[in-house]
């Protein structure tokens, strides 16, 4: 493919930087330059104090400081048991429902029907879709009304007043709007493998148990590693489940308050400075994720095929 | 294709499709009693949950119309603009991007690449504060501008469209059209474009729907009532005091919100759900 483009006696080169320079100066101002604007600012006193603009003043680190000592950390856990709660859930059922979907033995009615419903909450608006939540799940909701005719509780259940309602109600959403985009994407990649594989692994006499712990599992490794790092990446970013869900209070008692909100909050009450800081902790955070998504996207290809062969052997062993 | 000795057991069978139509139902679930409760008025709701509809759907749009605290007309006009516009914007530029990198040599080819798979998963948030500073420079506060102008740099399309132009532009139909004397642009715009369309067309429905619902820069950036989109509609309504609001139209607000994506997905759902996987991902 490549060889083809090898030039003759025109070059084309200059075309390769006019084709790629929208992209590139789009990405100069929208996204480096604040970029770079948002950690000078982490590094200076400047918020606001009622009508008074304080500062800019240089101060070093002490924003940074400043960020260890107030909830910062309690804030990050919370994202982080939020993402575990949608997640777990998620990558069960999506392995499942992939290796499900793949398997030929398995005759799947209506299996375009589900793929498109499973799918489907994943292209709502997360804002209307909390809005909906809320209103369900509100103590004298439709929810709350069912679970009462039907006999199931006698006095409704304040979800949104206890810890594990409010994040059992957030973990839920994501669970639902993400697990369906994750079952695809691991059919693509379950179906990407060689079915001599399989083959020789039914020939061999393996169940489903062994065939999927044995053979698909090990083959979808790269894809599982993209599926756990972007989908850590969309946890740090989590913000308008919780956001609406509790009208960006993080109720009851700060508990689903994310790294996000948190970051709103300061921006809103334009105190850059420490919005600055929290601004490059998530973003060093996030350059090490974006590296793992690199590697699982373009790891060399030697690997994959090692593991393929390695598979195969112990499949026919 | 795998070669089937023997089917799965019966029992295994049900219990597969019992978990899959447990799943169907969390997912629909919900958007049903919204639709429901969207035809029913707020007395109706308040008295208790219901399977039927009720009769108020038209008295709830005219009511949500008729609140000028909620200025649902322009807020959908707004996303629209904004949604159509990033679409339009991310899928033709990140075209442009993919077919300049895969069809011509310069020195500083690979480090570009490199560089957008680099930046492929990065949130925008990480430099929201800037990005808001910046937009105030700018003058373009309470502006729909600053919304869909970033999606001309769009990494996760870009990076659809090059696995898709990989596999599917042989560069002989470009060196063709050279030897026919087409410049460069107009290469791209009548020979690569049309090749690109199943791609275009299903990064500009994500680009399209991931603008519509985005709601964390939109809302630094917009304060004016009638410039607002719908998701920061959506939020001024939560944070309202809630229990004065008829919850009919709390529904109806919501319903306008997500069914017309509803709609739009259920009559292109194949092409969409085959295209989260299109060229996107290898295996």
């Amino acid at each position: 493919m490549k060889g083809s483009t090898k030039r003759k006696s025109v070059s084309y080169a200059k075309w390769g930087y006019i084709f790629i320079l929208p992209f590139f100066a789009a990405f100069l101002i929208f996204q480096m330059i604040p970029l770079a604007s948002t950690i000078y600012y982490s590094f200076f006193e400047y918020y606001r104090s009622g009508l008074n603009i304080i500062g800019p003043n240089f101060v070093g680190l002490e924003n940074y400081k400043a960020l260890l000592g107030s909830d910062f950390t309690k804030y990050m856990g919370n994202t982080l048991i939020l993402w575990i709660i949608g997640f777990l859930p998620q990558i069960f059922f999506s392995l499942l429902l992939a290796a499900w979907f793949t398997d030929l033995r398995l005759k799947i009615r209506g299996k375009q029907f589900f793929k498109v419903v499973i799918y489907m909450p994943n292209l709502i608006m997360a804002s209307a879709f909390s809005m909906l939540f809320f209103a369900l799940f509100s103590d004298n909701g439709p929810v709350n009304a069912f679970l009462i005719s039907a006999g199931l509780i006698d006095k409704p259940f304040r979800f949104l007043s206890t810890v594990v309602g409010a994040r059992g109600l957030v973990g839920l959403m994501n669970f639902l709007m993400w697990f369906g985009n994750t079952t695809i994407l691991l059919m693509a990649a379950i179906m990407g493998i060689n079915p001599a594989l399989f083959e020789a692994a039914e020939l061999d006499g393996c169940n489903h148990t062994q065939i999927f712990f044995k053979i698909t599992l090990p083959n979808i490794r790269p894809i599982l590693v993209y599926v756990l790092i972007t989908s850590m990446i969309g946890g740090l970013q989590m913000f308008d489940v919780p956001q609406i869900l509790t009208n960006g209070k993080g109720t009851p008692n700060r508990t689903v308050t994310t790294i996000i909100m948190f970051l709103n909050n300061h921006l809103y009450s334009k105190n850059y400075g420490m919005a600055g800081s929290i601004s490059v902790i998530l973003f060093i955070i996030c350059a090490v994720l974006c590296i793992g998504v690199y590697f699982s996207l373009n790891g060399d290809d030697s690997k994959p095929k090692k593991k393929k062969k390695k598979a195969a052997r112990a499949a026919k062993a | 294709m795998r070669q089937k000795n023997e089917n799965a057991h019966p029992i295994f069978t049900l219990f597969v499709h019992l978990v899959l139509i447990f799943l169907a139902f969390l997912c629909l679930f919900f958007f049903y009693i919204l639709l429901i409760n969207s035809t029913r008025n707020h007395f109706d709701i308040q008295k208790g949950f219901s399977f039927l509809p009720g009769t108020s759907f038209v008295s709830n749009f005219k009511k949500v119309m008729a609140d000028a605290n909620i200025p649902v007309l322009s807020g959908i006009k707004n996303s629209l603009i904004v949604s159509s516009a990033s679409a339009i914007l991310a899928t033709y530029f990140s075209a442009l991007t993919a077919y300049g990198l895969y069809a011509y040599d310069f020195k500083l080819k690979k480090p570009a690449f490199v560089f957008i798979m680099l930046i492929l998963a990065m949130p925008t948030q990480v430099s929201a504060l800037g990005f808001v500073r910046l937009v105030d420079r700018m003058h373009m506060m309470n502006t729909l501008w600053p919304l869909f102008l970033p999606s001309i740099a769009a990494p996760a399309v870009f990076y659809f469209m090059y696995s898709y132009i990989q596999s599917s532009l042989p560069m002989e139909l470009v060196e063709a059209a050279r030897m026919d004397g087409c410049g460069e642009f107009m290469t791209f715009n009548r020979i690569v474009l049309p090749i690109m369309k199943p791609a275009m067309a299903v990064q500009a429905i994500f680009s399209f729907v991931g603008a519509w619902n985005n709601y964390f820069i939109p809302a630094l950036v917009i304060s004016d009532n009638n410039k607002k989109t719908l998701p920061i509609l959506i939020a001024a309504l939560r944070s309202a005091d809630f229990l004065k609001f008829d919850m009919g139209k709390v529904y109806m607000l919501i319903t306008i919100a997500i069914i017309p994506i509803i709609i739009v997905y259920l009559l292109l759902s194949r092409y969409i759900v085959d295209g989260v996987t299109l060229g996107g991902v290898k295996e």
